[in-house]
């Protein structure tokens, strides 16, 4: 094998950034005169960044805001506030001409294939509407090259081209639905829950044709689910959201190594584990109640009404920003965790945290459930 | 003796016309007292059938074939009248379904859907049972009963409706739960909750249940014996310990290799079963999953394979399975007691 030129890599560059972004729908009331009586704060402030290549994971239960936001990275809802670079060009700035355009290097994937799929279109045809569209891929000869040679891509027949979405199974619909994406060749995919209808050996094979193509093709991917799991599999970089804002953000495996935010702690040990001494063994965080309403949040910090580690003093008043950890925290945690500090230093690089007392909390200082003081 | 032993349960559903299915095809297994099974399978593989056919919920018709035996309590359950049926459902065997917003009725308050199931089977008169009712709603968590129990489904989350469901289930202290997915339709946090309570009734009332899901993972924390479900037939049973520690059927291994875990390093691969669910052999011509099975060999065609280790507490159908690779532990190994911080926080619930 020789060393072809793309071997020498650049440094790594951001492909995408999202910047104070805020995703606002109104609430309407009134049979005669339409006003707005309040808003549906579904994504309340969110910074990100994409490095080109990686793959960044949005993780979160339903309500938090994660399709919203997602959906407003491509701009497929307009944001309330805030800007959405892509390649360094601001995407809210765009006339919708020049954002079509720019759409063919960000495409998307959904969550259910079948309802995503035109069912009177057969494979063909809505492979090749994109190229249309978008007026490229050259004649209808090196058109059909280019779709022959995605669906090899997806792990499809070519006898595929001729079939509508209803002939196939689930696995294959999603593989479609993939292709469909990636014969623009886009540099961003933006897959929204993209294996959660399927079973679980199917699920395997697509997360696996996901992470194949981005080695293949270097593609840059934002993965948004609900499942944990499926996110620490396919996710360097990993956002957990909640209420429409991002209250962790770290590399993949020092989240899971050191998950720093009680909301955090408490999504990961819920997740059941296929595991029976692993299951046995581990510690449940159970959760009160259900999700507040993202139309009227609570003050302060938006997860103290079911936070274990609620604090009596700044929880209830002072919103947290995503903060980095501070140094001093390296010893405690050390300590805490059995680690070495350099260990310890190089896991919490990158880690951010939306949370006052993160420090005390990782430092096991707090407890559940116990407020200083008592 | 067994409170449920299913043998040899068949249900071929042929519309004229159509091309006949075998959702379940000579299935058995069996729930002893107070024990916890799991019926584990992906979407197709006959799961909620079976649980339909024993509650005698499937659609009676002659384009529905039920055959084989479900012997509860000395009787069996598939050969019962329907009014005999309304008299054991609900009150000797009860079911939670996957989706609490379509098995509630939209138009009738909580109230009067829980009270039901006092008043028909405990004769119970309004009084006592709304006050039973609320004590119920009190006893799953659902915090101010009295008001909930004026309101109506929609006015409910999810997760609290799968609480009232499950209150409902429970109201005549059955000795059989059956839960159908539970907590599919639910957030991670709010099935954790459910999970911990049904855990928490099933240990309190000494209630059977059956739990019937897709996900590997619930079952492992909650189920003392697993039946492994593929193409309408168990294809390995095993305490839960032994079947994740050893899994002896390629299917089996196929699906723990396909799951990503919350535990594992970064960067492991998934191994994928090939092909789809679409992919069976009929099991009268040999084993259902041989066409996707990576060990299948010239035995596995041409005759239904047998149970093998049949003297066992670990059951598979296989003529090539997987080696034994640790020592099959004895007896189930009961399930741990609520955590104490969890107990802690349903004590402020209610």
């Amino acid at each position: 094998m020789s060393t072809v030129a793309s071997d020498v890599v650049a440094p790594p560059s951001t492909l995408l950034e999202v910047r104070g972004v805020k995703v606002h729908f109104p609430i309407r009331h009134g049979v005669i005169f339409d006003r707005t009586v309040g808003h549906v704060r579904a994504v309340d402030g969110v910074d990100l960044s994409v490095t080109r290549g990686r793959t960044y994971g949005l993780v979160g239960e339903s309500g938090c805001g994660k399709t919203t936001l997602g959906r407003a990275i491509l701009l497929l809802i307009p944001p309330t506030e805030g800007d959405v670079r892509f390649d360094g060009v601001d995407l809210t700035s765009l006339r919708p001409e020049q954002l079509r355009a720019m759409r063919r290097r960000m495409q998307m994937i959904f969550q259910d294939p079948l309802s995503s799929l035109d069912p009177r279109q057969n494979v063909e045809s809505i492979l090749t509407e994109g190229l249309a569209a978008h007026g490229i891929g050259g004649d209808r000869a090196s058109r059909r090259k280019t779709i022959l040679a995605t669906l090899d891509a997806v792990g499809l027949p070519r006898w595929a081209l001729s079939r509508y979405p209803h002939e196939f199974s689930g696995g294959q619909r999603q593989r479609i639905g993939i292709a469909r994406a990636l014969v623009l060749g886009p540099e961003l995919i933006v897959a929204d829950e993209p294996v959660s209808a399927l079973d679980v050996s199917i699920q395997a094979q697509v997360l696996n044709l996901l992470d194949e193509l981005q080695d293949e093709r270097e593609l840059t991917y934002v993965v948004i689910a609900h499942d944990l799991a499926v996110v620490r599999h396919i996710a360097d970089t990993v956002g957990v959201m909640y209420l429409g804002a991002i209250v962790e953000e770290a590399p993949s495996d020092s989240l899971y190594a050191a998950p720093l935010h009680p909301y955090t702690r408490s999504l990961m040990s819920a997740v059941p584990v296929p595991d029976p001494v692993v299951e046995d063994e581990r510690e449940r965080i159970l959760l009160v109640g259900d999700l507040p309403s993202p139309a009227n949040p609570p003050e302060g910090c938006r997860f103290h009404t079911r936070c274990p580690w609620v604090q009596p003093t700044r929880c209830v008043t002072e919103r947290p920003v995503l903060r980095p950890l501070g140094q001093h925290v390296v010893a405690d945690l050390a300590e805490a965790t059995g680690g070495s500090r350099a260990q310890v230093r190089e896991a919490i690089v990158g880690h951010r945290v939306a949370c006052h007392w993160a420090e005390q909390i990782a430092a096991g200082d707090l407890t559940p459930h116990s407020l200083p003081g008592d | 003796m067994d409170l449920l032993e299913v043998s040899d349960l068949s249900v071929v559903f042929a519309r004229r016309g159509e091309r006949e299915v075998r959702a379940v095809d000579g299935l058995s297994f069996s729930v002893a007292a107070g024990e916890v099974v799991g019926l584990v399978g992906e979407s197709g593989c006959g799961k909620t059938v079976t649980a339909l056919a024993i509650m005698g919920l499937l659609p009676r018709g002659r384009w529905v074939n039920v055959t084989g035996k479900a012997a509860f309590d000395g009787g069996d359950l598939l050969g019962l009248s329907t009014s005999d049926l309304r008299d054991i459902r609900g009150r000797d065997i009860a079911m939670v379904f996957q989706d609490p917003l379509s098995s509630l009725n939209p138009v009738v308050s909580i109230g009067v859907q829980v009270t039901e199931v006092l008043t028909r089977h405990r004769g119970m008169n309004d009084a006592a049972a709304t006050r039973e009712a609320a004590s119920l709603l009190d006893r799953v968590g659902i915090p101010d009963p009295r008001r909930r129990l004026k309101e109506y489904p929609h006015q409910l989350s999810g997760g609290m409706r799968q609480r009232a469901l499950i209150a409902m289930a429970v109201a005549c202290q059955p000795r059989l739960l059956i839960a159908d997915e539970p907590t599919t339709a639910l957030d991670v946090t709010i099935q954790a909750q459910i999970l911990e309570l049904l855990r928490d009734l099933v240990h309190s009332l000494g209630t059977a249940l059956i739990m019937i899901t897709h996900d590997l993972g619930v079952v492992a924390g909650m189920c003392d014996t697993i039946n492994v479900l593929y193409a309408g037939k168990v294809v390995e049973t095993a305490p839960r310990r032994p079947l994740f520690a050893s899994p002896r059927h390629p299917y089996t291994v196929g699906l723990l290799g396909s799951i990503p875990r919350l535990d594992a390093r970064r960067g492991e691969k998934l191994t994928p079963i090939r092909g789809s669910v679409r992919d069976v052999l009929p099991w009268h011509e040999g084993c259902a999953f041989a066409p996707r099975c990576d060990r299948a060999i010239d035995a596995c065609i041409g005759r239904t394979p047998d149970v093998m280790d049949v003297h066992s507490v670990h059951t598979y159908r296989c003529v090539n399975p997987w080696p034994q690779t640790g020592p099959d532990v004895g007896p189930a190994v009961l399930v741990r007691q609520v955590a104490p911080v969890a107990s802690e926080q349903y004590e402020e619930l209610s």
